[in-house]
């Protein structure tokens, strides 16, 4: 040390006899870090760039069609509150991709991981707290413009009882988005420590298997075999949603022809949707199982 | 403040641990041995991640098995990887990491700027730690082990990739984390000699087994030894064994330095490793370089490395002693 820095050594060490607010804590504190470093919180100015553009985008259309009610006077919002996520999968889809890998691929690549599991949080209050932050971030996004929406709908005077129901069942509906699409991006991010593959890797699950779905849904529906339509809705976590909120939501299907799922199909989808959320925590479980020190 | 009773770790293809069984006393410890001899290994269980195959561990009195969370609350760790994301800076870094260890906000700030002044870092500590040298990484992994006061520290190599002026700062910073601060610890390394200078006790373990567990005290004893290279004269091809052969008449112990890589590296089998008796060991040495007319290309004093621990015959009847510092 140079002589000129003794003087601050001097002080002496001071030892911590303060509370030591153990695991619980420790969650909740990583919970709150994780959720506001998925908006660029804390983070440096341009990690905030990305994610609060993509805030706007999502509010954007909410306003406008607030806007439009208002002045023009209509009857009903030009979106019911359970499309409006599914509209708007795109911006939700590049949120997720985006901020998925920030949350658990640089922990894997800057192997801080090992400083984690060193203390007293453990496996489990880790994957807990990233997937709770990742799924509320996504329930941000994805119910503030809902909000929007129900805050208009009561200033054009809509029907209150009607509105609150249709908020209610949006809520819900977001809710499930929120963790599906939060389990299936970080486990996905979560394979790799390099960030650019996280990315690529869950767009390429939101959109390939979107993708591939619709095609399906369009051959199936040019056939007129509309049974197969519903069925086909499983295979990719959009229209999964889809059929679940059309099937318990009162929800409009935005399946080709409305050919949404019957109720009987609809616990199929529940059935799956469930599956996936545990399935990604489970999975995720597994994935740090290794990666302690 | 740590005691294993034949603790043993085994991998499906390799022993990592084979019936270690050491009591570690507070102050300052060096964990000595090869890449491989099981170290990181003995820290994992330590830290209550890793279970035992058999045998039995405690740490500050708690059992290892079954009280790994209150362990982790009261021990620090150094891994010796990097571990440090570049685009944070230490102060924030250092801050969350407390809070993980369960500290309030303010406290965990506080504690945060304690512990980097006390690790010498000051304003750089608000800058993104990418542009921060390995010396200055170093310090702060050792501070994130440190902030939140615990009663011993885990330090992983913490001199690894350290130029020799910031190996002295480190081990300086390491014996002040016992003397001035109170924190025991025990700290890894595969160089026996940097730790002679910092810790009151050395454990050696090779291959998972206890070697030698003694005092600083002990080790300094018997160090010394001279590292003596020379040249090939026309009356002697073979200088090296030339000198070996008077040294040995002359009564010194004289070993040839083959084992050793940091020789072999240098290209010769020419070394040779004399025993240091005293100060006219150096005088018989030169005189029998002068004697055979052989040019002497080095003649220096050499840390011990733990190849020399085997050779050691007294360390087989240490194996298992356990004496404080």
């Amino acid at each position: 040390m140079a002589p000129a820095q003794d003087v601050i050594h001097n002080i002496g060490y001071r030892n911590y006899a303060g509370a030591r607010l153990g695991r619980a804590y420790a969650r909740r504190a990583l919970f709150s870090q994780s959720l506001r470093g998925a908006y660029g919180l804390g983070r440096s100015a341009k990690s905030k760039v990305l994610p609060m553009t993509l805030f706007g985008v999502m509010c954007v259309p909410a306003a406008i069609m607030v806007a439009v009610t208002v002045t023009a006077k209509l009857s009903k919002l030009p979106l019911e509150y359970t499309r409006y996520a599914i509209v708007l999968q795109a911006v939700i889809g590049l949120f997720l991709a985006a901020q998925a890998p920030q949350s658990v691929s640089r922990d894997l690549r800057f192997k801080t991981i090992p400083l984690y599991f060193s203390r007293p949080i453990e496996r489990v209050d880790y994957v807990v707290a990233k997937f709770a932050a990742m799924a509320s971030a996504l329930f941000v996004l994805t119910a503030t413009p809902l909000l929007i929406l129900y805050v208009g709908a009561l200033l054009a005077k809509l029907d209150f009882a009607a509105q609150t129901k249709g908020f209610a069942q949006g809520l819900v509906s977001v809710v499930l988005l929120s963790f599906l699409f939060a389990g299936l991006g970080l486990v996905v991010a979560a394979l790799t420590p390099r960030r650019g593959f996280g990315v690529a890797g869950v767009i390429a699950l939101l959109m390939i298997s979107y993708g591939a779905v619709s095609t399906l849904q369009a051959i199936a529906l040019d056939r007129d075999t509309t049974d197969a339509i519903a069925w086909f809705g499983l295979f990719s976590p959009v229209t999964v949603v889809d059929g679940v909120q059309t099937a318990f939501l009162s929800a409009t299907s935005a399946f080709p022809g409305h050919h949404g799922p019957s109720t009987g199909q609809g616990v199929v989808y529940l059935a799956v949707l469930l599956a996936l959320i545990a399935g990604s925590y489970g999975l995720l479980m597994r994935r740090y199982r290794k990666a302690g020190l | 403040m740590i005691a294993t009773e034949s603790l043993s770790k085994r991998f499906p293809r390799v022993t990592a641990l084979d019936r270690l069984s050491v009591d570690i006393a507070p102050g300052v410890t060096g964990l000595v041995g090869a890449n491989g001899a099981g170290k990181s290994t003995l820290i994992k269980i330590l830290l209550g991640l890793s279970p035992a195959t058999e045998g039995r561990a405690a740490v500050l009195g708690l059992d290892v098995a079954t009280e790994g969370a209150a362990i982790r609350e009261k021990v620090g760790y150094m891994p010796e990887h990097d571990c440090l994301p570049p685009d944070v800076s230490a102060t924030e870094f250092v801050v969350h990491m407390a809070r993980m260890s369960g500290l309030p906000v303010t406290a965990a700030r506080e504690r945060t700027a304690d512990t980097l002044r006390h690790v010498g870092l000051y304003e750089e500590r608000y800058r993104p730690m990418g542009g921060y040298s390995t010396g200055m990484k170093q310090r702060v992994k050792l501070a994130q082990a440190l902030v939140h006061d615990p009663q011993l520290v885990l330090l992983d190599e913490p001199t690894n990739g350290l130029d020799p002026v910031g190996r002295d700062e480190m081990l300086g910073l390491i014996r002040r984390v016992h003397t001035d601060f109170g924190i025991s610890v025990l700290v890894t390394s595969h160089l026996l000699g940097e730790l002679e200078r910092t810790c009151d006790h050395v454990v050696v373990i090779d291959g998972g087994k206890l070697l030698r567990s003694s005092s600083t005290d002990e080790f300094t004893q018997v160090t010394g030894s001279l590292a003596v290279e020379v040249t090939d004269s026309e009356a002697y091809p073979d200088g090296t064994a030339a000198l070996g052969g008077a040294l040995a008449a002359a009564g010194l112990i004289v070993q040839p330095m083959g084992r050793a890589a940091e020789f072999a590296a240098a290209g010769s089998g020419h070394v040779l490793l004399v025993d240091v008796t005293g100060d006219d060991t150096y005088d018989t040495v030169r005189d029998a370089v002068t004697d055979l007319g052989l040019g002497l290309v080095r003649m220096e004093q050499r840390r011990h490395r733990i190849a020399e621990v085997f050779q050691t015959p007294g360390s087989a009847q240490e194996r298992g002693s356990s004496d404080a510092a």
